[in-house]
Parts: structure tokens; sequence; C-alpha cells
């Protein structure tokens, strides 16, 4: 999975890279020669048995350098605004709406349609077509976060009692990861989701698979671990659309399955990772939200088997 | 430099209790089955195990009660402590016991006319939490612990600015 | 206005030295623990400042390298997140507070008089207040560190998670108060720094004959002025929300979070300005002094000092770039922030211009000056790209922001410094530093620093955000990070060479003559260690560098008591002399009213009466300490009349 800021796949990390590389160069030759002035002064300083040049034609050649220094830094600022005004012409009107709002220590998604009922509720996963902008409206449940996919784009404070919008569009298609940058408590540094942009009809196919209820059991382990979620402590938090769990306050479990990872990225979504988070979720995301909770072996491979067929 | 050393060790041991932030129990067991609802029973009355609560002040956990309050929809019958549908919390009356092992067993065990069995949904170390922050609506617990205002619309004193309670009163159902 | 009579009055060897030994008897320091605590002798009150700070680096080191172990390898269990938020935050808040800018004013405590040819500071029992404030803070953060209640909000502690709802407990209050401690002790020392500057300068001393350091230290000084009062508000309306209720920053009642990010910044960043001015001044004095010929362009470098903080002030919003605030707003900061580079960009060429033009010594303090060159250069290049909102979208809050601000940090501060603690520390020891020892801890700081930081570039670029304690294997970060620790054990080893130096050059370090660098200033002048009087005799100044300039037989200051602590004050522009003031003699006072202050202050963390009750200790020791001595001796003398000077100077042996 790819977080470089060098690797741009959309239109908005491409600006920035461009920029980033002109201003790398432009500072790396400035640095060259400055530290190449301070290495010759040392050695003519070394070498000097008394002072040569006057003080004025020192101040001459101290005054040609500051000159020198402020038109680069024009030339900088006036790309930096160049690009800032490219970044805000991003805006459009038949953006794909997503609404981000990001928790402690997860990130809630909801595909905005003017439907309700077709809207599509995930979590730490957001899957976006290529080639179309796509608006992210962040907002922030508890304190400050911030969403950063830096394939993509650059960040965006995520900050409670303010709404704001990131526009962006990826050019690629590919997986790319993301995670918050804002230092917002204890786990923080787990805070991670992930942005798989693909070509339109994959995008379409998908989200009417996320817009059906959940998956329903086969298996009878699968059926006792559907019981065992609606009997304990999992309807308190999640929702799984089509049973009984409709808790909002933890990440929607409704299409798990399909996601890539657990407990926002902190661990790659497989059986045997599933089964050790459910078993001590304090032990691998210590402070994080979910509480230890002491089921039975039997008990939690049930609710592993009903979760793993969540797709 | 030896004695600073050493006090600086002694300290560090003795830590402080209202700041520490424990993420799980250690015992390890979380999730407990209801239990008995009545306290009658036949034969000699045996002293059940009273519990302290553990976690009275410890400030962690006074939020952590306060944040499962709202977020296991407490609220939603008794409001932020005025009470509606269920009783007021942040009073001196109490139904069914205004000690901590009582605020747990009524918690776990539901009450009668509405009030939901919660165990073996919640785990322990988040009943407890929630009874601390119970008791600190009355302003049973210490002032340095207590939650102070949320960042919310102001609708009550936060609780670190209640007066202590008069002593808790038994009364029967409203 | 007119100018003071010079004339003819016999002053022999004898005289004068009768006139030494009679002054070091007045200005002595006092004795026993009482002494101790009611020291006023702005050398030792400079030293006990900066021997405090350097333990805090020790200790704010300590931390940062508990924080590398345990980002050595990905998912490392060494340190848990709660421990490691509060060490991230201990340590910004260690080194920002209680190191950088403390130990800046330290080397200004003990070396403005010197520099401007002064008796002593202005104003000395506010600057052992300003001392016993300082420590008191420093000892409050570590004990509430080892307590528990260390704060864990970073150094900057953003509500809303240190806000009454997400930070549980006291530990944000303690970084609140904490910043009240070290504000305060700021505060005094600028005000100390200015008044002596002003008022306190020999005669002679216009103002552009002030040597560099004494520049940078009132412009710091001005700064700091304008600058705390900001975070006090962020501080104190901070504490109001979490111990009274206060909306301040609760946006449902009408507050904003965003309010407290402008408070902060807006003296968040002169702060960094606070400890890279006087760094500058620092520079300016070393290159002139291992150039061996006068600093060039000191008109366009003090024109720099004060443009750097004019400008410092209209830069805060760079930190807030990623918030949403608007697009043209946003690009003003960008414009200033990037234009703050043409200042130091001024100060550079007319330090290169100095060494081309001069005779280059290669002395441990010249290598820590030449070492500010390669990595403040590469950490300013990196703050233009950040300073750039684009690319700081991208760039913000990662690792590649740490690079950028330890560069700039250590290479702009922390290496002048140590390069002014070498070169001064024959002046306020009496004894020479070991010069290979020195060599060897400049090249291993040198060295360790950009083993250190310079991978973190690129950890940031390759998508790692700060103040995280661990991260996924397979992300690309785990060869860096590892580099990163390692450079950073070389760094300990590095400062721990320092040290073992400073210990050894005390011991058995060989004796220090009054100017062992041949330097140009005042300070150079008396013995080394100075006596407690400073200057006998105090020569009447007549250039800009007056070791190097001064023709000989220049008049000597006479008029002054020296049974008695007196002091010559001045005019400000031209340094003639204007009245002699009476300079306080020990006093416990302040040792008192800091340690009440202190109490006050740690109490209204847990009770807002703290402020009603416990202010009563303090006024009551303040009045203590302003009580009137009684008549003033100047009135045994004639009183000052308007146009005529007090004081003649008089011609004595050369």
């Amino acid at each position: 999975m790819l977080q470089s800021v060098l690797h741009a796949a959309g239109i908005q990390s491409a600006r920035i890279e461009a920029l980033w590389w002109v201003m790398f160069w432009v500072t790396t030759a400035v640095t060259l020669v400055v530290l190449a002035l301070v290495v010759v002064a040392v050695r003519r300083g070394l070498a000097a048995d008394a002072m040569d040049v006057t003080e004025r034609s020192s101040l001459r050649r101290v005054a040609v350098g500051t000159v020198l220094t402020a038109v680069i830094l024009l030339g900088l600022i006036g790309g930096s605004v160049i690009t800032s005004r490219a970044l805000a012409s991003q805006r459009s009107a038949d953006a794909l709406m997503i609404e981000v709002t990001a928790y402690q220590w997860w990130w809630a998604v909801e595909y905005q349609h003017p439907e309700p009922e077709q809207r599509v509720r995930t979590a730490n996963e957001l899957h976006i077509p290529v080639g179309k902008t796509v608006a992210i409206k962040l907002l922030a449940n508890d304190v400050i976060h911030s969403f950063w996919v830096p394939a993509l784009h650059g960040k965006l404070d995520a900050i409670p009692g303010h709404e704001a919008t990131l526009w962006l569009r990826a050019d690629q298609a590919g997986v790319y990861r993301g995670q918050c940058a804002e230092y917002c408590g204890h786990q923080h540094a787990h805070m991670a989701f992930v942005v798989i942009a693909e070509p339109p009809d994959v995008f379409e196919r998908w989200i009417q698979a996320q817009r059906q209820t959940a998956h329903a059991p086969a298996t009878e382990q699968e059926q006792r671990g559907l019981h065992l979620v609606q009997r304990t402590a999992c309807v308190m938090c999640h929702t799984i659309r089509g049973t009984a769990a409709g808790g909002r306050i933890a990440p929607d479990l409704t299409h798990f399955a399909s996601r890539s990872t657990i407990g926002a990225g902190t661990r790659p979504r497989t059986r045997e990772y599933l089964d050790q988070w459910i078993k001590d979720p304090q032990a691998i995301k210590p402070g994080n939200r979910m509480p230890t909770l002491g089921l039975s072996d039997a008990d939690r491979s049930a609710i592993v088997a009903y979760l793993e067929q969540l797709r | 430099m030896k004695t600073l050393l050493a006090i600086a060790v002694l300290m560090t041991a003795i830590g402080c209790d209202r700041e520490r932030r424990d993420f799980k129990l250690p015992n390890g067991e979380q999730l407990t089955s209801s239990t008995r609802l009545t306290s009658l029973q036949p034969g000699a009355p045996s002293t059940s195990g009273m519990k302290e609560s553990p976690l009275e002040d410890n400030a962690y956990a006074l939020s952590e009660g306060k944040r499962l309050y709202s977020a296991y929809n407490c609220v939603g019958c008794h409001a932020k402590g005025g009470g509606a549908i269920g009783p007021a919390l942040m009073d001196h009356r109490w139904i069914y016991g205004s000690r901590p092992e009582q605020i747990y067993a009524t918690i776990i065990q539901g009450r009668p006319n509405g009030m939901p069995a919660f165990g073996g949904r919640i785990p322990d170390q988040q009943v407890w939490q929630l009874v601390a922050y119970v008791q600190s609506m009355s302003g049973a617990v210490s002032q340095y612990a207590a939650p102070s205002r949320d960042d919310d619309m102001k609708v009550f004193k936060p609780e670190n600015r209640r007066e202590p309670p008069q002593p808790p009163v038994q009364t029967g159902h409203r | 206005m007119s100018r003071a009579p010079v004339i003819e009055l016999p002053l022999t060897d004898e005289m004068l030295s009768r006139q030494s030994r009679e002054l070091a008897r007045t200005w002595a320091p006092a004795r026993g623990i009482i002494g101790f605590f009611s020291e006023v002798d702005h050398k030792r009150i400079g030293m006990r400042f900066i021997l405090t700070a350097l333990a805090f680096f020790v200790l704010g080191g300590v931390l940062a390298a508990l924080m590398r172990l345990q980002l050595a390898f990905p998912e490392n269990t060494l340190i848990g997140p709660d421990l490691y938020n509060q060490l991230f935050t201990m340590h910004g808040t260690t080194m920002m507070f209680l190191f950088a800018v403390p130990v800046m004013e330290g080397l200004g405590l003990y070396f403005t008089p010197l520099l401007v040819g002064a008796r002593t500071i202005a104003l000395p029992r506010l600057a052992a207040f300003g001392y016993w404030i300082f420590l008191a803070g420093g000892v409050f953060l570590y004990v509430s560190f080892l307590l528990n209640i260390g704060p864990d909000n970073g150094w900057f502690s953003y509500v809303p998670l240190a806000g009454p709802e997400f930070g549980p407990g006291k530990r944000a209050d303690t970084w609140a108060q904490l910043i009240t401690f070290t504000e305060v002790a700021s505060l005094v020392g600028a005000i100390v720094t200015i008044v002596t500057i002003f008022k306190y300068r020999r005669p002679g001393m216009t103002l552009d004959r002030v040597p560099m350091f004494a520049w940078a230290e009132l412009v710091t000084s001005f700064m700091i002025i304008f600058a705390m009062p900001a975070v006090m508000l962020a501080s104190t309306t901070l504490i109001l929300d979490r111990l009274v209720g206060t909306h301040f920053f609760n946006q449902a009642e009408g507050g904003d979070p965003i309010l407290y990010q402008h408070l902060f910044w807006f003296f968040g960043h002169p702060e960094v300005y606070l400890i890279f001015l006087p760094a500058q001044g620092l520079m300016s004095t070393l290159i002139q002094a291992f150039s061996s010929r006068p600093i060039v362009g000191y008109v366009w470098l003090v024109t720099a000092l004060v443009a750097t903080a004019f400008m410092g002030f209209g830069l805060w919003v760079h930190h807030m770039f990623t918030v949403g605030l608007p697009q043209n707003g946003s690009s003003f900061f960008t414009a200033a922030s990037m234009m703050i580079a043409i200042p130091s960009g001024v100060q550079i060429f007319c330090w290169i211009a100095t060494m081309w033009t001069g005779r280059v010594r290669l002395e441990p303090p010249m290598l820590f000056a030449l070492g500010y060159f390669v990595i403040f250069i590469i950490g300013g290049m990196t703050g233009i790209m950040v300073a750039s909102v684009p690319v700081d979208l991208q760039l913000h809050d990662t690792y590649f922001v740490v690079a950028h601000l330890h560069y700039v940090l250590i290479g702009g501060a922390v290496f002048p410094l140590f390069g002014a603690l070498y070169y001064w520390f024959p002046k306020m020891t009496g004894r020479m530093p070991n010069r290979r020892l020195g060599m060897i801890s400049f090249w291993l700081l040198f060295i360790g620093f950009n083993l250190t930081f310079f991978p973190m570039h690129q950890l940031g670029m390759i998508g790692m955000p700060r103040r995280v304690y661990t991260y996924l294997p397979g992300l690309g970060w785990e060869t860096l990070n590892l580099a990163a620790t390692a450079g950073a054990i070389t760094m300990a080893i590095g400062a721990l060479t320092l040290t073992v130096n400073a210990v050894y050059a005390l011991r058995r370090g060989e004796a220090a003559a009054a100017n062992p660098w041949q330097a140009s200033t005042l300070e150079w002048s008396t013995s080394s260690p100075p006596p407690p009087h400073n200057f006998s005799p105090e020569r009447v100044i007549a250039s800009r560098d007056p070791l190097w300039d001064d023709p000989p037989g220049q008049p000597i200051v006479v008029g002054v008591r020296s049974d008695k602590r007196e002091v010559l004050v001045t005019r400000l522009l031209d340094a003639e002399p204007d009245h002699r003031y009476h300079s306080p003699e020990p006093s416990i006072w302040p040792f008192v009213t800091a340690m009440a202050t202190t109490f006050m202050l740690i109490w209204s963390i847990f009770s807002p009466w703290a402020l009603v009750w416990g202010s009563i200790p303090p006024a009551i020791a303040m009045i203590f300490w302003f009580w009137p001595r009684g008549r003033s001796i100047d009135d045994e003398t004639h009183p000052p009349e308007k146009g005529r000077p007090q004081l003649e100077a008089a011609t004595g042996p050369a």
C-alpha cells in the first residue's frame, strides 16, 4: 500500500508534488552555493595573513546575495500561490459526496445520496471511482483529527464544530493508505484507513453490494455466531443491518468481511487476526474503545465465523 | 544526587491513583451473567461480598463512565441525570440503594418498570466506570477526579462543582 | 547635552588597586545557606540559570532517547501509548520552556552587564526571583511527571483533547501552570535585560557600539514582552475551561477550538525566535572572535535582528495551514514565512564576508559555528518548503516537520550555544576546556545529529505522522527509524563528551588568562572569572571593539562609590552619565516571594480560591521586599542639577 507524498496517484497530490520538486531543486542549489561560499571563506580565512578586501565591497556582495535571495523567494511564493489556486479549482458540482466522521480512533464513512435508503455506511475504508472528483466532507465527533491520504491529496483537519471539505480525484487505480495526522489521544498511532481507487464500473458494483443488508449465516456455527452477536456485548456498539444489532458508536459491521483491515488499519483482516482482536483488543490497541470481553473460545470462534462471512 | 534518585523512584512507585489509566481490569474476566434479582434468600442471610467501587477516585474511569452513559443510551431514560422516564440520578433519593455495589447490581440485573438488565452486555470494567460516574452525578466522588464541563450545550453544573450529597434516602417507587 | 569634562586627576596604580579591593569587598556575595538563597550577583544567578537549563536539557534528552528506543522497531512494546504520549509532551515542554529560552536568558544575565561594561545587572532581586520561579516550575513539572500527573497532550496542548471532556484528571492543568511559571521567569528576565542595556552601559558605549550579543538579547527581550501574554491567555483560558467550566473553547456554547490555536501560535512562533535570535547574536560573537576581525555589516546585522523580530510576529498561521482557513489569508502567511528568510540570509552573508576577509582559527567554538551553517541552512530550506501552503498540506504533522524543527533549533540555536559555552567557559570558570575533547564532542554531535534527523525528512515524505508511539511493519519506515535511533545514541555520547570535558576542565584544566581567545569585547578585559564587581578600572569606551580599537590611556570613570553598592546610570542613546543608583544588597525576599507564588500557583490547579487566599503570602513577601531603605546615600552628596552631570571621567595610568 502506498502512503507516500512522492508517488502521487491523483491530480491534487500531483500538483503538490510538482511544486515540491521545484522547491527541492531550487533549495538544494541554494544550499550548495552558500555552503561552497562558506568553505571558500574558511579556506581564505585560514590562509590569510591580513585583511585584504574592504568592508564596502563586502557589503556590496552581501547586498547582491540578499537581492538574489529575495528574487528566488518571490518566485517560490508565486509558485505556491499558483498551486493553491489550482488545488482550489478542483471543486465540482457533480462530485461524489462522502461524509467522513473522525472518531477516537476510527473513521466513519457515509456515502451521500439524495435518497436516504441509498446511502451507504461503512468504516475505515473508502472506495472511489478513478477519474471522478470526490468531495470528502470532514466532521469530528470528539477531538481534532486530520484526514490524510498522501497519494491523493494533502491533509485536512477534522475539527469538532467545524465542517471542512477535501476535493480530490484519483487518476490511477490502486490501494492507498491514509492515516490520522493530528494527535488525538492514546491510539492516534493506529488510526489509519484505506482508499481504494477502482474503475467506475467496479465501484458501482461495490457500492450496490454495500447497499444490501447483511449476508445471512449458512452453517450452524455461523448461525450460532449471529445469535451470540445479538445476545452479548456486540449489539451495544455495532450495527449489522438486517439483524438486531443497531449500535451507532462503533464501526458498521454489515459488510465487515469486504474490508481489508481491522481496528482502523491496525491489523489485516484475516481470521487469525480477527480472533486475536476479539479475544483481547486492548492487547493490540491499548486504550481503544472496544473492551476486552472474556468470551469463551467456542463462542469467539462462532462469532469470528459469522463475521468472516459478512462480505 | 543519590537521595534525589531515591525520591524519584519512590514517587513513581506511589504514583497518583487519580491519574491512572487502566485499559482493562487485571483479572481479565470481564462479562458477568445476570444474577439474582432479589436479596431474599432461604436460611441464614449471607453477606454477599460487598464490593467497593474500584474506580471511584479515578479521573479516567469517571471520564469513561460519562462517555458510556451517553453511548449506551442511559440518557434515553435518565436524561443527563435529571430523569425523565427513569428516575433522576443526580439527587439523593435512591430506590435500590446508593452504595456502589447496589448501583452495580441495578445495572447488571435490571429493575422493574423499565431498567434493562445489562449483565452479559456490558463488561465488568465498564459497569464499574458507569457506577463511578453515577456516583459523581450526585457529587459523591472527589471533586478533583470528577468530570468537568463537557463540550456540549450547558444543561447542568459540571459534576466537579456539585455539592456533596445529603444523606441518601430510600424511597419507594414514584 | 554637554559631555562630561575630562579632568586631570592624579590616579596612581596604588589608588586603583585599593579601589579594586574595596569594590571586591563591597560586592562580595552573601555567605552561608541564607546567602545562597539571597544571591543577587548576576553572574551567579546567570550560572544557576545555565546549569539548571542544561540539567533540563539532559532530562529532555533522556526522554528523547526513550522515545527513539521505542520507535527503533515497528510495533515495539518497550513503551505503551500512555507513557509515550507523556514522554513526547515532556520532551517538547522541557526543551522549549525549560531549556532553550532559560539557557539564553542565563547567558544574557551573566554576560549582558559584562558586555556593556556595567558593574551589575539592573533589578538584581527581580532576576533572582525569576530564577527561583523557573526552578520551581521545572521541579513542579518533573515531580508531576513522576506522580503520573505529567501532561500528555503535546507541548502545545490543543483543545479539545486537553479540554475538560477529553483530558481527565489534572494532567493538562500541570502543563498550563508550568507555562505560567516559565512565562513569568521569561518576562522578568526580559525586563531586567532591557533596563540593563538601556541604562547601565559604560560611558562612551553609544548604541552603535553595543556588542552583537547584547543587541540580540535586547531584541529578544522586547519580543518576550509582546509574545508571552498570548500564551498566558491560552493557558489561563484552558485552566478556566477545565477548572471552572467556562466555554472559551466549547463550540456548542459559542467558543471555538481554533481560538486556542491562534492564541497559542501567536506566542508559539515568536517563541522559536526567542530561542533563535540570541543564538544569532552568539554566532556574530563567535565569527568575529575566531575571524580575528570586526564583524562585517554591524548595522545590517542589527537591522536583521530587528526585522526578524517584527516579522516573527506575522507568521503564526503557518502552523495552522491544515485547519481550513481561507486561502488568501493563508497565502499571506506563506509570503511572510518565506520573506523572513531574507534577514537570516543577510546575516549569513555578513558572516561569510567576515570569515572571507578575516584570519580564521579553527578552535572548537568556531567548529560549532561552522556546524550552524550546514545544519541551519538545511533547516531553513525545509522551512521554505513547509512555508508554502500546498506543500505544507502534505508535510504538516509528519516527521518532515520534526526534521525541519530540529535542524533549525539545534543547528540555529544549540550549536551556537555549545560554541558560546565553550568560548565563554574560560571566562566563567577560569579554566581552559580541553581542545581535543572539544573537537571530538563537536564531531559526535554533528554526525549524530545528521544521522538522527536527516532520515526523518524521508520518513515524513513516505507518510509517517508525528506523535505516534509505534508504526506498522511493511510501510518502509523501519530502516530510517533504526538509523535515527542510532544517531540519537551518537548524539547522547557527544553530549556526554561535552559534559566530561566541562567536569575535567573544572578539576584539571589549565588556568585561563583574561583574554585567551584575543577577543574584542569588554568581558575579556577583566579577570577570568570576573571579580564580583566585574570591572576595575572602568575605562570610557571609544569604539565598537574596545579591546582591539580603543586607544590606550582612555579616561577612567570616577566618582562612583566603592564602599557602597553603587552603579552609574547612563543615558539611552549616547551613554552619557546621568546619575548614580544604589544597587540592592543580597536579599532573601525574592526567594520567599517565589516560593509563596509557587504555592499559590500549584494550589490554583485545584481550586480557584487559591488566587484569593493564596495571593496573600506573596503580597506579604513583596511588602518586605520593597520596603524602602531610608535616606538614599545620594542625598549625602550634592543633588543632581539639570544640565550638570555629577561625574567626571579622569585620566589615569594607561
